[in-house]
């Protein structure tokens, strides 16, 4: 009997975790305020129960997918029973509602990981960063049960069957994407509640910046992975072989990253150095409200995407208000407190300080772009001044002048020393670096395309500079060890995530620039024994094949592949037809490679038995996807640099 | 009425994610370049965001088939644009032109790089000069760390209260 | 010391332009498009079309000029149009309006059973069998509506369903237009 009232109790376990949240954003506030440590002492309990009623409601949720529920609406328009069982778990998140609640669940995990993770922190430093989650979890609770409940049923009749899952999201891929990168938007929110908590204590310091570091550089490596993830899933699943499309779901991501990226920067140099605090503190705001930011761009259909939800002006309204407290609010506290900040250190203008610095002006900068590119249409629209579109073309002519200039700096910002240094000595460190890049640059581009494209000769040289530049840094470090392997090893863990993400970025930089000057396509019609020859390989075009699969039917191609006329390879593009909705689909093939991809994708049927084919040839394009798991084991392993942990600042180890 | 065509648009979405691939001929490759970039670069009126060349939308297809039409009769990339733009409207350019409406999206970007860099060059200046009137400590070159040194750049007040956090982390 | 202040309520101020943007994009439908002929009153574009019902003869611009008209461009697989029918039977009916029509991308077979089965409000059809005439004018969905000066000039366009509501647009357009001509 008790499996009847599963999406209701799921509802009710999410109305307590919303009484809660309210708790939790006002009396470790209040207690904070008057130094009651009572009242303080409530917050890492109240943030552990907070976790566990929306995980049960998470739960309920769940369990309505596996049994197939279909009185409850959400479940009835996102799943089949003729699913798989793990697609229909991952169709939890796969509408508005379910994926909102997998928001909020990731939320209360954060804010139950701070509770958890923070023994260390002053009391009342902690009564506000939990409370401050506090605030944003119950924005997200009254979202949920307002606007967006995924527990509402069809009474009194209901569907006996689902309307299924959209048959792009029945993938691995959306299986992974999506928690991994709203771990990454909602780990901005523990950023943010570090640096608004800092606000309200008035209390800005290092201290401060210690604290927030390791939790930015675990939400900041959680992004990146989400972002990757999406462009890869989006790459083999779309059909068409992009991996960005600058669309507005995708800069929505992007922004949050690109102030990230320049908050991670920056808190460092607050943490040594004691500089950019109020600087640091609005990047914080700044991180949390994009993630918030996009939310309500892909939500609230004001401006058209490929992947957008369905709209809805309600929902937006909602958002849009939420926006404005959070953001608003603490914007406002900013303006407020920041303004009496100050900082006492100096550097120069040739500084380590300055030059992260210029890397932070110059994210925000790209960050601002494409905001601006991205809401751009809607700006004009609502001045009346007509409709138009900003597209790849805009961002790309924009964004890789910027960020090359930014590699330029990230070279000599990571040789670069606190506080001041002369340019004889940046000279004499770089000098060496620099001649090498733009040989091995130049020769690399010239061995590989026998050419000298300027964009891919820029960005090969762009990737040696910063891989060269970080031996540079290394071989100082070492300069003065007898023992080189012991030195290695005495390097912090934070060192090698920089390093590893530094290196992630050239290892990037290689793959965008190779995949986008250096991709053929041809689209062709073929007829069963046609062929087509393309770089080193032969496809032969075998005819179709019929395949039944759980819950789709299948013309399926059979297409032999020749690499210098031996056999090589056989791939199977398909087209499905996913039977529940009619959807048609078209199922990419690809042969993976790690310096190049296949991908062969199927078009339409033409007359005598021929069809359309799409043949691909993709250099390098994996190394975008290792570029970015590289930044963020990077980030992970920066965070979890032992020091963050170390209750007592360990005295550095004279060499 | 706006509630069902997004009811419209709801049911095309999953429809789009077909590859759109026709078999078009080229009489020549610089041809074939022109038409991908072309079609990579115009949008299709009729669908959520997506270029003529990806979208399968009938729509789609047929300006593939006019930007093919002319591409092979040998017209100009700026006459082709100028087709689409007198039928459909600026709307359909992913690489809006530069005027009074668009001067701010081409350029507020460098201005405001400008801005940053001109920041940059005066908190520098300003911080050097505070520091040359207080002739505070020379500049000391090896301040390099490899781990964690609270005191270097930190005020002594903030030092202190730093040391004093980190005691009371151990007290507890 | 003061211009810190004030430096510090630039990141607010920029935020609350940003929030009255989004605001007013809460109630702005970014899909639909203006129509390039009704913001420069262009006339229909040049056409040289056989007519639905009588195949024999060839249609031209010059066919829709005289009176202030809808043009309602339809066809039999896009159900809106279905949708929108008995409205138009009506406007023609009732109101006596004069409505022009484009069939558009269809089978003309097809589309003569749709007029003999729901009844036929347009005085003229034009074949567009190919969306030429469609392309040209800048159709994006069916169905849409056009209102024509008595010069044959495109005035407004409005894409999707025509219902009591959209007439009430449409018919001040219409009247605008007449008073314009008398003036």
């Amino acid at each position: 009997m008790i499996d009847m009232v599963v999406p209701e109790l799921g509802e009710y376990a999410l109305i307590l975790a919303l009484c809660l949240s309210v708790l939790l954003a006002t009396v470790p506030l209040v207690g904070a305020s008057r130094g009651n440590a009572l009242w303080m002492g409530f917050a890492r309990p109240l943030s552990k129960a907070m976790f566990l009623f929306t995980l049960v409601s998470f739960i309920c949720l769940s369990w309505s997918f596996l049994y197939n529920d279909f009185s409850v609406v959400y479940v009835a328009s996102n799943s089949n029973s003729a699913l798989p069982w793990y697609y229909r778990l991952s169709a939890v998140w796969g509408g508005h509602e379910g994926s909102l609640l997998l928001w909020a669940l990731i939320l209360s995990a954060w804010t139950l990981a701070v509770a958890v993770k923070s023994r260390n922190l002053p009391q009342d430093i902690i009564a506000r960063v939990l409370a401050v989650m506090g605030w944003v979890a119950t924005g997200f609770y009254l979202f949920i049960l307002f606007t967006s409940s995924p527990f509402e049923r069809y009474l009194p009749g209901y569907p006996q069957e689902g309307a299924d899952l959209n048959p792009l999201l029945q993938d691995f891929g959306l299986i992974v994407h999506p928690p991994m990168l709203y771990m990454g938007y909602v780990g901005f929110a523990v950023s943010f509640a570090f640096a608004i908590a800092a606000l309200l204590s008035g209390r800005l310091d290092a201290a401060w910046a210690r604290w927030s570091r390791p939790w930015t550089s675990v939400a900041w490596a959680f992004l990146t992975l989400g972002i990757a993830l999406g462009s890869w899933w989006a790459y083999y699943e779309l059909g068409w072989g992009g991996w960005w499309f600058w669309d507005p779901v995708e800069n929505a991501s992007l922004m949050p990253w690109l102030v990230g990226t320049a908050l991670i920067h920056s808190l460092a140099v607050t943490e040594k150095r004691g500089v950019f605090k109020s600087w640091t503190v609005l990047l914080a705001i700044f991180a949390f409200s994009l993630s918030l930011l996009g939310t309500f761009l892909v939500r609230s259909g004001v401006l058209t995407s490929v992947h957008a939800f369905a709209s809805d002006p309600d929902r937006g309204l909602f958002i849009l208000v939420m926006l404005a407290i959070v953001i608003g609010g603490s914007l406002l506290l900013y303006a407020l407190r920041a303004g009496q900040m100050r900082s006492e250190s100096s550097f120069g203008l040739l500084s380590r300080e300055s030059l992260l610095l210029v890397n932070n002006v110059l994210l925000v900068v790209s960050c601002a772009m494409v905001l601006l590119g991205t809401i751009y249409p809607l700006i004009v629209d609502a001045l009346g001044l007509g409709k138009l579109s900003v597209g790849p073309p805009y961002f790309n002519a924009l964004f890789v002048p910027l960020m090359s200039i930014m590699l330029v700096f990230m070279g000599a910002g990571v040789i670069s020393r606190w506080k001041q240094m002369n340019i004889a000595m940046l000279v004499q460190q770089l000098w060496l670096p620099g001649v090498l890049a733009v040989l091995l640059g130049v020769g690399a581009t010239w061995l590989y395309a026998g050419e000298l494209q300027h964009w891919v000769t820029v960005g090969m040289v762009l990737a040696w500079w910063v891989v060269l530049s970080g031996l540079r840094d290394l071989f100082n470090r070492l300069r003065h060890r007898r023992e080189k392997l012991a030195g290695l090893m005495k390097q912090s863990r934070s060192y090698y995530g920089m390093v590893l993400a530094h290196l992630g970025t050239a290892v990037l930089v290689v793959g965008v620039s190779l995949v986008s000057i250096y991709s053929e396509q041809r689209d062709l019609r073929m007829q069963p024994g046609d062929s087509i020859t393309f770089r080193d390989y032969t496809f032969i075009y075998d005819g179709n094949r019929h395949v039944e699969g759980p819950n789709y039917t299948s013309d399926q191609g059979q297409i032999r592949v020749l690499k210098e006329g031996e056999p090589y390879a056989e791939m199977h593009p398909e087209k499905r037809l996913y039977t529940a909705r009619g959807n048609v689909m078209t199922e990419a093939a690809i042969d993976p490679g790690f310096t190049r991809d296949l991908y062969v994708a199927l078009g339409e049927p033409l007359e005598n038995g021929a069809w359309a084919v799409r043949v691909q040839y993709k250099p390098y394009v994996r190394w975008l996807w290792l570029g970015g798991l590289l930044m963020t084991f990077g980030g992970l392993l920066a965070a979890s640099d032992p020091r963050y942990r170390k209750r007592r600042s360990a005295p550095v180890t004279a060499s | 009425m706006i509630r069902l065509l997004s009811l419209c648009w709801l049911l095309l979405l999953p429809l789009s994610a077909q590859a759109a691939i026709d078999a078009y001929e080229f009489s020549s490759e610089q041809n074939e370049e022109r038409f991908q970039q072309l079609t990579g670069e115009l949008r299709c009126p009729k669908c959520q965001n997506q270029n003529i060349a990806d979208s399968d939308a009938p729509l789609a297809a047929d300006l593939r088939r006019e930007v093919h039409r002319m591409v092979e009769a040998g017209e100009s990339d700026n006459s082709i644009i100028d087709f689409m733009v007198t039928r459909y409207g600026e709307f359909v350019l992913y690489r809006p032109r530069l005027n009074e409406t668009t001067w701010l999206l081409w350029y507020g970007p460098f201005v405001l790089l400008g801005i940053g860099a001109l920041v940059i060059v005066l908190i520098s200046r300003n911080r050097r000069q505070r520091q040359v009137a207080a002739s505070a400590s020379a500049t000391s070159e090896g301040s390099r760390q490899n781990g964690y040194q609270p005191s270097e750049g930190l005020s002594p007040e903030e030092a202190e209260r730093l040391n004093q956090l980190l005691q009371r982390d151990k007290d507890q | 010391m003061n211009n810190r202040k004030l430096f510090a309520f630039v990141p607010l101020a920029v935020f609350i332009v940003l929030g009255i943007f989004l605001w007013r994009g809460l109630s702005i439908d970014p899909t639909e498009l203006p129509s390039e002929l009704a913001d420069k009153k262009r006339p229909i574009p040049a056409f040289e079309l056989p007519s639905l019902i009588e195949p024999e003869k060839t249609l031209t611009p010059a066919d829709l000029k005289g009176e202030v008209a809808l043009l309602n461009v339809w066809a039999t697989w896009c159900p809106t149009c279905k949708e929108e029918h008995g409205f138009l039977n009506r406007l023609a009916r009732d109101e006596g309006i004069t409505i022009y029509g484009i069939n558009y991308k269809d089978e003309p077979g097809k589309a003569r059973e749709w007029l003999r089965r729901y009844l036929n409000p347009y005085q003229k059809v034009v074949l567009d069998q190919d969306g030429t005439l469609g392309l040209d004018m800048g159709v994006y969905g069916a169905p849409e509506t056009y209102v024509l000066d008595a010069e044959g000039r495109v005035r407004y366009r409005h894409v999707g369903a025509v219902d009591a509501q959209v007439w009430e647009t449409l018919q001040q357009v219409m009247q605008k237009v007449r008073t314009e001509a008398a003036g």
